[in-house]
């Protein structure tokens, strides 16, 4: 009985009506909060003492950076709960990030190439966390290709999600990767103990451009899902009955 | 459960795993000295197309022989479960009521037997070949051992998930070479340190930390994958 309200979450028609009415209480702040982190990070923020304007990346750099890891993270979680649970709509959830995720890492390492040209001085290093961040699109890729190679629909999401399970072991090493190895990728500026070392008028923007990627993951994640749901259940009676009101 | 199945326990069951799939590779030797052959082409390979410089050698030694064993380790995955998943063994093994993982894990243990330890004997060979010196085969030969560890029983996943597959190969190869990245990392540095006579130990222990974290959670995952294939 514990586990009733992830069933009734779960079930196809209450899932599409929820995640329709949560959309816009995602994509609204999404929209405002990264115009509002974008302009002030961009243009408003003072420039580095060292890097001058090519920090600004940051911006775009860090939020994708971030949202790379939480959106591998939350397609292992659904992929998790429709592989144990067998709740269908996990799977569709997790089908719904998977380019959404590979998108988010793409961004990354391309933001962090055009950020470590002028700054480093090369395009690419073979360092440990950029190379964990490349491994990363290559689980989202084979999460992708996996599921291409499996004509049974069903076969196909359970073998996915077990290998997104296993790619987890990914997440903590792009993380903890500053940390383990010395390398040329700087550590955590914003998480560290003793505060941020960055002053507030270059963080506070950054943390509103990234909970207004949050925003957006979220916003794109239930959009993405319903859409999936909608094209898994064609045949079911409820949505005929939907379409009639 | 008192199926009449059950009448011998889990590891004599696993015993007679391991033992038929031994008795069926000495039958047909080509499927596990494939690999093996592989693995000494390829890092043939290396001396021809770069150097033969010794000096230049003994520094593409590590990478070599890791690059060479990681894809032969692979290679030599497509015969861990294909014969029994195409004849219903396997469904057999499912529905014996002993346990799933255990079985396939004997299985994957005579895997390892058949590729991964003839590879860890070959590999010293091949890094002396390519310049290493006589003093760090022992070094060579652990990193070998305990590297392969960990890639037969994480390929025994991606075996699983696209066991039956009509493309399984190359998609084997995408799945698969991203999670063993850690071990070929750790794996050839052990190397290196050896040849370069330096102690090896702390990349061999973080390997041997590798293969015990393989050994108790990749059996589990491996059930699971072939189970999902059998369906």
């Amino acid at each position: 009985m514990a586990w009733t309200w992830l069933h009734r979450f779960g079930s196809p028609p209450h899932f599409y009506r929820v995640a329709g009415k949560l959309i816009p209480w995602f994509a609204w702040p999404a929209a405002v909060l990264i115009a509002v982190g974008l302009v002030w990070g961009l243009v408003i923020a003072p420039p580095d003492a060292l890097q001058s304007d090519a920090y600004r990346v940051i911006y775009v750099h860090v939020p994708n950076a971030w949202l790379s890891l939480m959106a591998y993270t939350v397609m292992a979680v659904a992929a998790g709960v429709g592989l144990i649970w067998r709740i269908k709509v996990g799977h569709a959830v997790a089908v719904a990030i998977a380019p959404v995720g590979a998108m988010f890492t793409a961004v990354a390492l391309v933001t962090g190439m055009l950020w470590g040209e002028p700054t480093w001085g090369t395009w690419w290093v073979w360092d440990p966390r950029l190379v964990f961040e490349l491994v990363l699109l290559f689980f989202f890729m084979g999460y992708s290709a996996l599921r291409g190679a499996i004509e049974d629909p069903d076969r196909a999401d359970r073998a996915s999600a077990l290998l997104a399970i296993v790619g987890v072991v990914n997440v903590p090493l792009v993380h903890y990767s500053v940390v383990i190895w010395r390398s040329v990728h700087q550590g955590s500026t914003v998480f560290r103990s003793g505060g941020p070392a960055m002053p507030a008028s270059m963080l506070w923007p950054l943390l509103v451009a990234a909970l207004g990627y949050t925003f957006f993951f979220g916003a794109i994640l239930l959009l993405r899902a319903r859409a999936e749901v909608l094209n898994r259940e064609r045949s079911g009676s409820w949505l005929a009955q939907l379409a009639e009101d | 459960m008192s199926s009449p199945a059950l009448e011998i326990g889990a590891l004599a069951a696993a015993r007679n795993v391991v033992a038929r799939d031994l008795l069926l590779a000495f039958r047909r030797p080509g499927d596990w000295l494939q690999p093996l052959a592989f693995f000494v082409i390829v890092t043939m390979l290396f001396p021809l197309a770069l150097n033969s410089e010794p000096s230049v050698l003994r520094t593409i030694a590590p990478g070599a022989l890791w690059v060479a064993l990681l894809l032969a380790s692979v290679l030599a995955l497509d015969f861990l479960y294909r014969e029994d998943g195409h004849d219903g063994t396997l469904e057999q093994f499912a529905l014996s009521g002993q346990p799933f993982a255990v079985l396939l894990l004997a299985k994957t243990a005579t895997h390892w037997l058949l590729t991964g330890l003839p590879l860890a004997i070959v590999g010293p060979l091949a890094a002396v070949s390519l310049g290493a010196p006589g003093g760090s085969m022992p070094g060579v030969l652990g990193s070998v051992l305990l590297g392969s560890v960990s890639l037969s029983l994480l390929g025994s996943i991606g075996a699983g998930l696209t066991l039956g597959l009509r493309r399984g190969g190359a998609l084997l190869s995408l799945l698969l070479l991203p999670l063993l990245i850690p071990t070929l990392i750790f794996g050839a540095r052990a190397t290196q340190l050896a040849i370069l006579g330096d102690s090896a130990a702390q990349p061999l222990y973080l390997l041997g930390a590798l293969a015990i974290l393989s050994l108790t959670l990749a059996p589990l995952a491996a059930a699971t994958a072939v189970r999902i294939s059998l369906e």
